[in-house]
């Protein structure tokens, strides 16, 4: 048993994404954090004193935790963001800004 | 865009007020962060996902059914979706509920928008009722910062919402209501569940029994589940460490003595990918706050009809304090009509929502017994090593905490995070609040956040913003 | 009851002039208690950015104690504490000041105001238009020039007041109310009561602040100090992409205001720990903490008139502090003649962080009976009363 067959789902047709350059499939719905997980990725980001990975953590919007670029926006919730065909997600260090 | 009631919130609570109010004929806006109605609660699979079956996700799915049917009935309640308040702002001009009549809306409720949530809107309104939920408490331990550690309602929402699941082989742990869910949730998901690890005494549970008497039979259920799912449940026992370099490998779960403390050499190591952990929840009183509605502790303060002290303002549901979803129904439902009456210059008849208030009764003692029983443990700060991560956007550590309140005299959360900016990143102190309220042995008292979600600047700063748009049409169904 | 003395000298306020005074005090010798009813920077002092400026001062009396208080800033900067400089623990940083025109109009004041500056000891180099972005790369386009002040710096002021507080040895007893100014039969001062019990003391210094006049009242004096609010806008934290303090010409214009409307002019700061601070408002409207949207939304506006790359940078929260405001917008500092015993160190409006070790230093000094190194007429506690008379 999977979630999906749990829940009976039929998924409308899967598109690829790209995590760094690398491509990925994720159904469409989910978010990107869920295309992540789907793809069995857990951390996508190093904190801004020590490097630490992390990912999802509350996987409702409050913690923060899952922040991620999505199309050159840095500190986007992986959690909330619906993944769309074509994104370019990369994986953030520190501030997730460039400079 | 102008509206009778706005209502924060498509949650059980926000849902039953919706349709009370609707159905006393108000105009209602019903505005949501999410794409589907639900809340954390009825959190519904994406719709591209194709879930036939989504009620194997879920409880209570007949009361959803309602819910769901009602609102797509209502020819009078707009639902926004995709909409995140981040503010609620109260007209100056004039003063609340009453106010059908008055040239402007008594409140602004701004909200981000899009993918990206970077484009303003504003809904203005002469009511509004904040029904915003809650979110999921955890306290820290070492390692819990580690991929593969997340929120027990965490990896339920990932699972029904994205239908995705977080490993293969979890451990939940921690302590209330919501482990038993999340764990035969992720059980007929196809995770092996190690463990479920729950820090109340189980003689605690025997005690309390006459209380929780109603919902034995939902705890039979889910026994029943755990049983069928093979799921080990461990009563009296606490995560005391997550391993693992840059990932999630094994718990330390150890014995607790009947004081809450740790007994010495009962540490059991369990591998897994997957920590699943909630010590309880916290409501989300930001907004409120930011009105000036009198929060109690953490909870905001309502009357019998929900009202809060600032008029024109009602809150339902897990934000007046937490206590699950039937609860919440009948908060909002009791607000819905409150409400209603109150926008047509009546005083409400309460024997209208006489059994909405005999089960808001009965629920408030329910979830007072469940508080009494499922407590984290007494002494967990023992556990919390000096290099233990407490506050996670910052990165400071359990010892920067204790030596800020040892040594230069913090007492208190906001001088603790001034002095070591636990408490100042992204997420504002919602996550480490608790923690560090509890190594500097102070009440968790609500921080003012008067921003609900990071705004960018240039919203701030447009100074062609639809609040003055509107302000100056006058648009309005009265 | 007993009537020893517990102490030289208590110091009422545990911020950051609280702590100054506390320091100076100690290490004049004395033997001093800081009592604060709340906890240590809860006040004004947990609000602020830290600004230790010069460049915002036109010459007189407040310019030179904010020359002396900068020097005073950078010794303590380089005092090395139990484990590390102390400069490092309350994040010094001399990090200078940018002042930039967006008119010709506004740049000539700028550049006269600095020619002045400059004859009080201030270093103000002149920065044409076209050299600005090299202090600041990201700064709008079309500013008409500006002035850099590396003089001005900045601590954190919460660990600032906290860590003078405790390199003091002061004894900090927080929570605890002053209820009475104790005062023997000729008038002077013989101590205090709190909520908690007496401390006795023949001096008592008034660094609470806002709430400055409340104290004075205590003593049976009166002192205006009024709330001045402002609200401050905090960033997501970012690379370090503003490097000095910057801000329009028009703020020093406002900050002599005297106007009880609101006042908003563009103040933005990087700072160590990531975060850009925005500023600054000013609005006397009592002591009103609830969130006013349209202040926070001006101070948007000015900033991202001056660094557009704000635009979409987002603020993560903000929130509000009361200036103590003196009608001639200068402090009160020293003795009070109305009271034998009572000094007052107080009423800095939005500059207290900066003059704090100038104050603290003077007011040792007032303490031991020395002459002030400075010129205390102009900050006298009783000047008020006698422009009423």
């Amino acid at each position: 048993m999977n979630p999906l067959e749990l829940a009976r789902a039929q998924p409308g047709p899967a598109f690829t994404v790209t995590l760094d350059g690398r491509e990925i499939e994720a159904l469409p719905g989910q978010t990107i954090a869920a295309a992540l997980w789907a793809a069995g990725v857990t951390s996508w980001r190093t904190t801004r004193g020590e490097g630490r990975p992390r990912g999802v953590f509350c996987g409702i919007g409050v913690c923060f935790d899952c922040l991620v670029t999505v199309n050159d926006r840095p500190n986007q919730r992986a959690c909330l963001l619906p993944v769309q065909p074509g994104d370019a997600i990369r994986t953030q260090e520190g501030t997730g800004h460039e400079d | 865009m102008r509206t009778e009631l706005a209502v924060v919130g498509a949650g059980p609570a926000g849902l039953a007020a919706s349709l009370a109010a609707a159905a006393r004929g108000v105009h209602v806006t019903l505005i949501d962060a999410a794409e589907d109605a639900g809340g954390q609660f009825y959190r519904q699979p994406a719709a591209g996902l194709g879930a036939r079956r989504p009620r194997a996700l879920h409880h209570q799915w007949r009361t959803w059914e309602r819910l769901r049917d009602g609102l797509a009935a209502s020819s009078t309640v707009r639902h926004l979706t995709g909409h995140h308040v981040w503010c609620v702002e109260r007209n100056s001009a004039s003063s609340g509920a009453s106010g059908r009549s008055e040239r402007s809306a008594a409140f602004g409720v701004h909200a981000l928008l899009g993918r990206f949530q970077d484009e303003p809107v504003t809904v203005h309104a002469d009511a509004v009722l904040l029904a915003t939920g809650g979110y999921e408490k955890v306290l820290p331990f070492p390692g819990w910062t580690l991929p593969g550690v997340v929120t027990a309602g965490g990896a339920q929402a990932m699972l029904k919402g994205g239908l995705v699941v977080p490993g293969r082989t979890a451990v939940v742990a921690g302590t209330g209501p919501l482990l038993l869910p999340v764990a035969t949730g992720l059980a007929a998901a196809g995770v092996q569940v190690a463990a479920l690890v729950e820090s109340a005494d189980p003689k605690g549970l025997v005690r309390r029994l006459p209380a929780l008497a109603a919902k034995l039979p939902e705890a039979a259920g889910y026994a029943s589940r755990l049983l069928r799912h093979r799921v080990p449940f461990m009563a009296g026992h606490t995560v005391v460490e997550a391993h693992g370099e840059d990932r999630l490998e094994a718990v330390t779960v150890a014995a607790l003595d009947p004081a809450g403390r740790v007994r010495p050499g009962t540490g059991r190591r369990i591998p897994c990918d997957t920590l699943a952990v909630g010590h309880g929840m916290l409501p989300h009183t930001d907004l409120a706050e930011t009105l000036g509605c009198r929060v109690d502790g953490v909870n905001v303060q309502v009357d019998d009809e929900q009202r809060t002290d600032v008029p024109g303002v009602w809150a339902a549901g897990e934000t007046t304090g937490i206590g699950g979803a039937a609860l919440a129904l009948a908060e909002g439902h009791i607000a819905g009509r409150s409400i209603a009456a109150r926008l047509q210059g009546t005083a409400p008849d309460p024997r209208e929502w006489a059994a909405a208030a005999s089960s808001r009764t009965r629920l408030r003692q329910f979830f007072a017994a469940v508080d009494s029983v499922c407590a984290p443990p007494a002494h967990w700060t023992e556990q919390v090593t000096d290099d233990t991560v407490v506050c996670r956007c910052e990165e400071v550590r359990a010892g920067t905490v204790r030596e800020a309140v040892h040594g230069l005299g913090a007492g208190d959360l906001r001088t603790v995070k001034l002095l070591t900016r636990a408490g100042m990143g992204w997420c504002q102190g919602r996550v480490c609040g608790p923690a560090v309220a509890g190594l500097a042995g102070c009440d968790l008292t609500p921080t003012r956040r008067p921003f609900a979600r990071p705004v960018p600047l240039g919203v701030l700063a447009r100074t062609d913003h639809p609040a003055e748009a509107d302000h100056t049409t006058e648009e309005g169904p009265s | 009851m007993n009537t020893r003395l517990t102490c030289d000298v208590v110091v009422i306020g545990a911020g950051m002039t609280g702590a100054a005074c506390a320091l100076y005090a100690a290490r004049a010798g004395l033997d001093v208690t800081v009592v604060d009813r709340g906890p240590v920077a809860g006040g004004t002092t947990g609000a602020g950015e830290g600004n230790l400026l010069v460049s915002d001062k036109e010459p007189g009396a407040e310019l030179e104690l904010a020359l002396l208080s900068n020097r005073l800033w950078a010794e303590l900067a380089e005092e090395t504490g139990e484990r590390a400089e102390t400069g490092r623990m309350i994040e010094y940083e001399a990090k200078g000041g940018l002042v930039v025109a967006s008119s010709e109009q506004g740049l000539a004041a700028l550049t006269d105001l600095a020619a002045g500056q400059r004859l009080a000891g201030v270093v103000a180099e002149q920065v044409p238009a076209d050299r600005l972005r090299d202090l600041e790369p990201h700064l709008a386009p079309g500013l008409a020039g500006g002035v850099y002040y590396p003089q001005d710096s900045q601590v954190m002021p919460a660990l600032a007041a906290a860590h003078l507080l405790r390199v003091s040895g002061a004894r900090l007893l927080t929570g605890r109310t002053v209820t009475e100014v104790l005062r023997t039969a000729d008038g002077s001062v013989r101590g205090i009561r709190t909520g908690h019990g007496d401390i006795h003391a023949p001096a008592v210094v008034n660094a609470a602040g806002t709430w400055g006049g409340e104290v004075a009242a205590l003593a049976g004096v009166s002192l205006p100090v009024l709330p001045r609010r402002g609200f401050v806008l905090v960033t997501e934290p970012l690379p370090r992409r503003v490097r000095h303090k910057v801000y329009s010409a028009d703020y020093v214009a406002d900050v002599a205001s005297d106007s009880a409307s609101l006042q908003t002019s563009p103040v933005v700061e990087g700072t160590a720990a990531g975060p850009i601070l925005i500023g600054a408002s000013r609005e006397r409207v009592g002591f009103d903490r609830s969130f006013s949207l349209p202040v926070v939304r001006a101070l948007a506006e000015g900033a991202v008139r001056l660094f557009p790359f704000l635009s979409e940078v987002r603020a993560l929260r903000t929130y509000a502090g009361f200036r103590p405001y003196m009608p001639d917008h200068l402090p009160a500092i020293g003795p009070d003649p109305r009271v034998p015993g009572l000094f007052h160190a107080c009423g800095h409006e939005g500059a207290g962080i900066g003059l704090a070790t100038g104050t603290g230093h003077l007011i040792a000094q007032a303490l031991g009976g020395k002459a002030p190194e400075t010129d205390l007429a102009p900050f006298r506690p009783d000047r008020f009363e006698e422009e009423a008379a």
